[in-house]
């Protein structure tokens, strides 16, 4: 959100009729360690994919993964839990 | 059953749940939001009561809800499901409209100690409704205050452990038990680790009629104080140290749906997280060995419970 809205632009009672909105807000600036996916080591098991908290796990078609850096946080649970470990955090920032 | 999977390949890939949210890095109620959304079939309605999760989806003027949701109170999650169940019925018998499975989100402190009165009259009322506790084990949106649902032994800002006490000195109550009582049909705990036990059980809560109640253990590394990268370890290790028994309850019988034939000592369960390091001091012993005396007899009354059901 840019500008704040005036009273009149508001719905009544403040609903929000736009589903699933939050998308437009990026999460991604949060993050303090990146992680970066090998994707030779892995093995489409899916576990980042459904532990992610945010969901910023992309599900790709052949059930292979890739990860949305506009909204992950950093939180490392991806690294932590891939079985091969295909996934390593990297500080931001560094190279 | 009808919509089981057998692996985690098998779960539905929509997501009904937007990134976007402002969740701590590396919290535990997504997880169970997102499995949720995919296990419930069909249209749905989502009411949350105040807490870290109502608070985190829905800043103004964003949601991360591509589901119809509604707020309203912290103490009245279940009355204003039960309403619009209420609401739901009238519609389909007068227009014929189909009625969604309505979908509750209380957090411990909205489902133990604030909801509990309107979550047992809706319990008694029978409404068609499937109740989810996410249990972070405190009031955690507020600046961790001890709840009914907080462990023996942990630390929290109004049980901080010290000279005084160590950490909370009462045990915690057993959510399930008091929904079992009240004759709903289905109930189940869940943890974020077991995934596909996890969806199984919701799609199980969601072909029942009438009320049912799941309980979720959610890993909080703000208020139980370990690493964001821990929380499904963290959580599976609840399990494998019995502290959290994944079992689940139908129609009278009892089942433990992951046994855990050889525990691991709860020490490696405690060891992980700020709110238990105390504990390890040997003048806090006797609140270590109480804890593990809590977490033994709920597992064997468990097992008698699932024996007995056979």
């Amino acid at each position: 959100m840019s500008k704040l809205m005036s009273w009149r632009e508001l719905e009544i009672g403040c609903i929000v009729p736009e589903p699933g909105n939050s998308v437009r807000y990026r999460t991604g600036d949060w993050r303090a360690l990146r992680p970066v996916l090998d994707k030779s080591k892995c093995i489409k098991c899916l576990l980042c994919w459904v532990y992610c908290p945010e969901p910023a796990i992309i599900r790709h078609e052949d059930d292979s993964v890739e990860i949305d850096y506009n909204y992950c946080k950093g939180c490392g649970i991806c690294a932590n839990e891939c079985p091969v470990k295909a996934i390593t955090m990297v500080p931001e920032g560094g190279e | 059953m009808a919509g089981q999977v057998k692996s985690i390949k098998e779960i539905p890939r929509e997501e009904l749940f937007a990134p976007g949210h402002r969740l701590c890095a590396g919290c535990g109620i997504p997880p169970l939001v997102r499995i949720v959304l995919k296990a419930v079939p069909g249209p749905k309605v989502v009411v949350t009561a105040t807490g870290c999760l109502e608070v985190a989806t829905t800043i103004f003027p964003y949601t991360s809800w591509r589901v119809p949701w509604v707020h309203n109170a912290f103490e009245n999650a279940a009355a204003t499901a039960s309403g619009i169940e209420a609401a739901f019925r009238i519609l389909e018998k007068k227009r014929g409209i189909k009625r969604p499975k309505i979908i509750v989100f209380g957090g411990d402190g909205g489902t133990f100690d604030i909801g509990l009165q309107a979550l047992s009259g809706a319990l008694e009322r029978g409404h068609d409704m499937i109740y989810i506790c996410y249990d972070n084990e405190a009031y955690m949106n507020t600046g961790i205050q001890r709840s009914g649902a907080t462990p023996r032994g942990a630390a929290t800002t109004t049980s901080p452990a010290g000279r005084v006490i160590p950490g909370k000195m009462e045990r915690k109550k057993d959510l399930l038990g008091i929904a079992i009582a009240h004759g709903v049909r289905y109930a189940a705990t869940l943890n974020p680790a077991f995934p596909v036990d996890m969806y199984n059980k919701i799609v199980k809560a969601a072909s029942v009629e009438g009320p049912t109640v799941l309980h979720y253990l959610c890993p909080c590394p703000t208020g139980w104080r370990f690493d964001p990268s821990r929380t499904i370890e963290v959580a599976r290790l609840a399990v494998m140290t019995r502290m959290w028994p994944l079992y689940e309850y139908e129609d009278g019988r009892y089942r433990i749906t992951v046994m855990v034939k050889k525990p691991r000592p709860i020490e490696d369960y405690i060891k992980l997280q700020g709110r238990f390091r105390h504990l390890l001091q040997p003048e806090n012993k006797w609140v270590l060995d109480q804890l593990r005396r809590d977490v033994e007899e709920f597992w064997e009354r468990l097992v008698r419970l699932a024996s007995a059901s056979e």
